[in-house]
């Protein structure tokens, strides 16, 4: 039953949990992490392990929630005993992809510790091997210890994993470590000493999503796993859920937040053209194409004629098996197909020519009944059946409505309307943080920030993504919040500080009913599209900044807030606009544009020349933008940087 | 003509209906309210009887609610209209589509 046919039924409804705005609860931990998601329960487990009192804070439901909270197919670029790939050779690939454009620093954490932690992930209860011998004999499967791996038969560096049963054992661990979790509980300011921007960190502030209640958090140490900002130039205010392709309410609070605090970013003028959140995309891995979860699948035409696959050098691949093995000379394969050293098959690249020219006919099927049995049961059933949303909606879903795997064909629209893997619908739609790596927090080497006792891990981090590296860093910055949490004193929090956090947090319960927050968020991303879009230049960033403070103070304070719910979703978009001016004063830091980061300046139309192939760091200083270089590989030497540090 | 009343109710938003009850087998006792990231769900105001869809547009999907249900068929999910896929039966040429 929907609000309406109940309403009909019996009339209006009082909002069901007690509401008690300007209530105080004020809470101590030695290491405050926000965010449980993946990164931000492993922080919690790792600082739990070592004896402290840890406090998570988790705007939706721990159990289930965060991008990794209903599955994960695959646990990337592992090093383990089973293969001699290194964790060098393994950041070696992400660098290349990138062209240097990565975080090199957090990777290699990742690579080095993320074996352990996929152990780890084990003892908890989260299942990693095929104990059933469910695909004895596959070529993908370690007979010995029973692992199964994608994409790279030979090297094996990629696990497949039941990533459903992740998210729920974390939690279960978070627990009995004795966590004290809060769920519904919106991070919304950073609290540093004497109050002052750019200081240390001493804890933080929230609000209930469902009772509107005040908290005040006081840590030693505070671990950021927000994740990463979102809908900043592309929103669709209806049909939402299925648009993001990581969870609605990840919206960048964590980065909002930390620039307020003045915490330093990076790459948030980087942003790629998608069609994810536009509303038009079909739910991510529900039909048919050879993209990652579904790899090395076969795909035919509409009168089953099958398109083949080619290796790097462009050879067609003649057996299912040849698609999941290195080229003649190749030492490993990667996840994506960007960049040649590590490229793995895919699809003929020049398949839409050939389809206008009438060699294959749409529509495309996937076609998994003529695939090794094997391969048929690891796409249709390990692969889609434990990533992130795929387990309910897609898979049983689909075989309860009477698809069979063996006997049917799922369309493919590729080529068709909203296919979220093969680019925009319009150059205007754009993402920074949907897909992809994405801008976000500079660490050093403890994965501390510039703001002392302030940490961060998985998305937070500039240049991240994966769930393996999420579960990576995290673990790793819980340790190293608790090392910094075990030698260092609580502080006073600044009583002013407090008072102008929760002024924030209640100002939109004055607000003027005449707007939903969805207007306002859609505004805020027409004045991207258009003043900070496919083609920028001084001028437009101008406009860009101007239209974005008039958002703020002539149109959010008309958002309507009927209940606590609202009031986060209208401090959630709020937060969208923090982004947003983030994202245009690094626009306009950047002076020349850049092919990998998607970064046009119509001012500055020389491609990535040498001079600025330099990370800019930018933090907000009271108000003032600041900014500072780094060199594109500040963090090496990787190997002896991460022992002295570990 | 039926003599129901007719409310002025505003339009609704798309979709209207990602998570539907079988009110037969729920028993209202909330896990999915409380699973539910995004929380999209209210509990019923009539204790024992199936949540209420507050915010229908906010559905990512996901599939927690039923994930964490203990009662098999008391929650069905439904992809929003556009966004139903179609496949194709190798043997006979059939059509179908994704249609719950």
């Amino acid at each position: 039953m929907n609000w309406r046919q109940y309403v009909k039924k019996y009339g209006l409804i009082e909002w069901p949990y007690p509401v008690r705005y300007g209530e105080e609860r004020e809470i101590e931990a030695d290491v405050l992490v926000l965010g449980g998601g993946i990164a931000g329960c492993w922080a919690a487990i790792s600082a739990a392990r070592k004896g402290l009192k840890v406090v998570l804070v988790e705007k939706g439901a721990t159990v289930k929630s965060g991008s990794g909270g209903s599955g994960c197919d695959h646990w990337l670029n592992t090093p383990h005993p089973g293969t001699d790939v290194t964790a060098e050779e393994i950041v070696g690939w992400e660098l290349e992809m990138t062209e240097g454009y990565c975080n090199a620093l957090s990777r290699y954490i990742a690579a080095r510790e993320s074996y352990e932690t996929l152990l780890e992930m084990e003892q908890m209860g989260g299942v990693i091997r095929d104990l059933k011998d469910e695909f004895k004999g596959a070529p993908f499967r370690d007979e010995k210890t029973k692992f199964l791996f994608a994409y790279d038969y030979k090297s094996r560096i990629h696990f497949r994993v039941r990533g459903s049963t992740f998210k729920v054992a974390l939690h279960k661990e978070c627990k009995r470590l004795g966590v004290k979790i809060l769920d519904r509980v919106m991070a919304t300011g950073l609290l540093t000493e004497g109050g002052r921007n750019g200081a240390r960190v001493v804890g933080a502030t929230g609000l209930h999503c469902r009772t509107g209640e005040f908290f005040i958090f006081k840590a030693r140490a505070v671990v950021n796993g927000l994740s990463r900002h979102q809908r900043n130039w592309c929103f669709s205010t209806e049909i939402r859920g299925n648009a993001n392709f990581r969870p609605t309410q990840i919206v960048g609070d964590g980065h909002a937040m930390s620039w307020r605090a003045g915490a330093e970013f990076t790459m948030m003028e980087k942003s790629l053209p998608t069609s994810f959140a536009s509303g038009n995309v079909f739910q991510p891995y529900s039909h048919g194409n050879g993209i990652n979860t579904w790899v090395p699948c076969t795909m035919v035409d509409a009168n089953g004629k099958e398109i083949p696959w080619v290796d790097r050098d462009g050879r067609i691949l003649k057996t299912v098996e040849e698609r999941c093995m290195p080229a003649p000379g190749q030492r490993f394969m990667g996840e994506r197909t960007q960049g040649y050293t590590h490229k793995r098959p895919e699809l003929i690249p020049d398949l839409e020519e050939r389809i206008r020219k009438g060699e294959y006919t749409l529509p495309l099927y996937a076609d998994l009944t003529g695939m090794p049995e094997h391969e048929r049961r690891v796409i249709w059933g390990l692969m889609v059946g434990e990533e992130g949303k795929t387990r309910v909606p897609v898979y049983i879903y689909y075989n309860e409505a009477g698809f069979d795997p063996a006997r049917d064909l799922l369309q493919s629209y590729m080529f068709l309307g909203g296919d979220p893997m093969r680019g925009s619908v319009r150059p205007q739609d754009r993402t920074g943080g949907e897909i992809g790596d994405a801008g976000g927090l500079v660490t050093d080497w403890n994965l501390m920030t510039n703001l002392e006792g302030y940490f961060a891990a998985g998305d937070a981090l500039f240049a991240a993504n994966y769930h393996y590296h999420a579960a990576a860093t995290g673990r790793y910055a819980g340790r190293k919040a608790a090392e910094y949490a075990e030698k260092t004193k609580f502080s006073p929090i600044d009583r002013k500080q407090v008072a102008r956090e929760r002024r924030w947090v209640y100002r939109p319960l004055e607000n003027r009913d005449e707007l939903e927050w969805k207007e306002l968020n859609a505004a805020a991303c027409r004045i991207m599209q258009n003043y900070c879009g496919e083609y920028k230049n001084e001028e437009l960033l101008k406009l860009a900044l101007i239209s974005l403070r008039e958002l703020q103070e002539q149109d959010a304070p008309r958002v309507c807030v009927d209940n606590p719910h609202k009031l986060m979703r209208t401090l959630e978009v709020y937060n969208i606009l923090t982004c947003n001016e983030m994202i245009v004063h690094a626009s306009m830091a950047r002076k020349a544009s850049s092919q990998i980061l998607g970064f046009t300046r119509l001012d500055y139309p020389e491609l990535d020349p040498p001079e600025w192939k330099k990370w800019i760091l930018l933090r907000n200083e009271e108000g003032s933008i600041k900014t500072r270089d780094l060199p594109l590989d500040f963090w090496k030497p990787l190997k002896e940087n991460y022992e002295k540090n570990r | 003509m039926s003599e129901e009343k007719i409310y002025a109710f505003p339009n609704g938003c798309t979709p209207g209906n990602p998570v539907t009850f079988d009110p037969e087998i729920c028993n209202g006792c909330n896990l999915c309210v409380d699973a539910c990231q995004v929380d999209v769900l209210i509990p019923n105001p009539v204790k024992g009887k199936p949540p209420l869809v507050l915010f229908p547009e906010e559905c990512w999907y996901a599939g927690c609610c039923e994930g964490i249900c203990p009662r098999p068929g008391a929650i069905q999910i439904h992809l929003p209209l556009p966004q139903r896929v179609r496949w194709k039966r190798k043997d006979t040429g059939e059509h179908f589509r994704v249609s719950r």
